[in-house]
């Protein structure tokens, strides 16, 4: 066989493997599916790879779960990219359906959140029931703080309780990340500082990281959780009707229970909103 | 430091399930790119090398310098024109394998095609003319061209080959990092870096370097029988 001959079929072979792949990549168990945005919190806790694939056999539909912070989740509903946002900031969720974004909006679970910190404490916030009084010694301290500064529920909450102190952070402790709650409490480890985290992505890494709870129970960091299905009637190729079937199914006492029966370490990581 | 050594000799023996599969998903898109940029790529290739037209230099110039365009701004790129109200948006791709693998051959299409170019202006400058001469026209005399310099091209897919099992910009603004569907080894190797998973991550690293140096072996074998 001529050289030649020999290249194009090796070529064609190299063609056809790739039309192969491509065509199992995009058919791969392909059958109907779900893009949920949520939130790196909801992500990282590991609770969705507990409840979705309970749903997902129960009705053979496959959830996508695009984990970003509740400000881009709440983004990519808007622009029609998702059917599906579960997110953690109820004003910024309340405008989304109020626009017309979304429809049906459901409560679905809370925890809350805790100011974590080194154990040295420099600031002295520990055992303080009063997080805007903890967020003005750190300011006051001049201590590390590292903020998400991404936007997210929990860097939402956090802009909320500096105005709360009566503080516009700024200076070199306050240090603004950009990232998500793993990587924000994994630098604060690092550099001895403070942070706001959910309590869930806490107790998930509880074991990797030497920060711990110092301010927690007050009111204001409750943190409920919502889940809104995006309007059909503002895209074309919304998937509402699996979007339904998965807010049905996550408020059914069954999806509760699953909410309620996952801990970490023992730790309850999520309080279902709908039973007791 | 051992430990992780250890993880990912751990994770490649055991074969674990959801690594296997994460793997695989990053060669699937990375060799299926590769391929579809250097289809792409060799017309232009080809053409830059054999003839001289008004522009040419441009081109040139325009391709080195898409050689540095950020993944980010690919992905953002891209994004932009397959969101649900962009111009392709009514075909879902957002969020897809096909998203990522668009995605990656505009990454790789440029470094291809200008290491192509320079690869076959390389040749002996008479070799055309000869072929000519000798009556060989059409598709095999592109092909004899192309094994003259069979080294240099198969160098130019493999540095394609290598941005994108690489990248994680486009994989995980276009994928969306979904599990069992568009997580890709970076991807996933950015997602355990923030949940503190260091271990798990830098095994992850090494595996993607074994992959990478198995292709490349794998390949520089194969090439010498052509």
């Amino acid at each position: 066989m001529s050289q030649s001959h020999k290249f194009i079929i090796i070529a064609a072979a190299a063609l056809l493997l790739s039309q192969t792949f491509l065509f199992s990549a995009g058919k791969a168990e392909n059958p109907r599916h779900l893009k949920l945005a949520t939130t790196t919190s909801t992500d990282n806790s590991g609770l969705l790879d507990v409840i979705l694939p309970v749903f997902e056999k129960n009705t053979g539909i496959k959830v996508d779960v695009i984990a970003v912070g509740t400000g881009k989740a709440i983004a990519l509903g808007e622009n029609g990219d998702v059917d599906i946002i579960m997110v953690h900031a109820r004003a910024q969720e309340e405008k989304f359906v109020n626009q017309g974004f979304g429809v049906d909006r459901h409560d679905l679970m809370h925890n809350d959140f805790v100011i974590l910190g080194p154990e040295s404490d420099p600031a002295e916030i520990k055992g303080l029931k009063d997080a805007a009084k903890a967020f003005r010694r750190i300011s006051g301290s001049k201590s590390s703080f590292i903020s998400r500064a991404d936007n997210s529920g929990t860097n939402i909450k956090e802009k909320f309780l500096w105005e709360e102190a009566g503080i516009s952070p700024s200076g070199i402790w306050y240090k603004e990340a950009g990232q998500g709650m793993g990587a924000v409490i994994t630098m604060a480890d690092d550099m001895d500082a403070y942070t706001l985290s959910d309590r869930g992505t806490y107790l998930s890494m509880k074991d990797k990281t030497d920060l711990r709870i110092l301010v927690e129970g007050d009111k204001r960091l409750f943190n409920p959780y919502g889940i809104i299905a995006v309007n059909p009637e503002k895209h074309k190729g919304i998937n509402f009707k699996d979007a339904e079937k998965l807010i049905g199914f996550l408020t059914s006492p069954e999806g509760q229970r699953i909410i309620k029966n996952y801990k970490k370490d023992g730790e309850q990581l999520f309080y279902p909103d709908l039973i007791e | 430091m051992n430990s992780v050594f250890v993880k990912a000799l751990e994770l490649i023996v055991t074969g674990d399930k959801e690594v296997l599969f994460i793997a695989s998903t990053s060669l699937r898109f990375a060799v299926s790119s590769t391929v579809l940029a250097t289809v792409l790529a060799l017309p232009l290739g080809l053409l830059l090398s054999l003839s001289s037209f008004r522009g040419k230099k441009l081109i040139i110039v325009f391709l080195n310098s898409l050689m540095a365009l950020p993944t980010v701004v690919i992905g953002l790129l891209v994004y932009s024109f397959i969101s649900k109200n962009a111009p392709f948006g009514n075909l879902g791709l957002l969020f897809t394998p096909g998203a990522i693998i668009i995605g990656q051959i505009i990454l790789a299409f440029p470094i291809i095609a200008s290491l192509i170019y320079s690869a076959l202006s390389n040749r002996d400058p008479s070799l055309p003319e000869t072929l000519d001469t000798l009556g060989i026209r059409g598709i095999r005399k592109y092909v004899i061209l192309i094994l003259e310099a069979k080294t240099a091209v198969l160098s130019a897919l493999l540095s394609g080959f290598g941005r994108i099992i690489g990248e994680v910009g486009v994989s995980m603004m276009l994928g969306g990092n979904i599990r069992w569907y568009t997580r890709t080894i970076t991807t996933t190797i950015a997602l355990e870096t923030s949940k503190g998973n260091f271990e798990l991550a830098l095994a992850l690293g090494i595996i993607l370097i074994v992959i990478s140096l198995t292709i490349n072996v794998l390949l520089h074998m194969g090439i010498r029988d052509v």
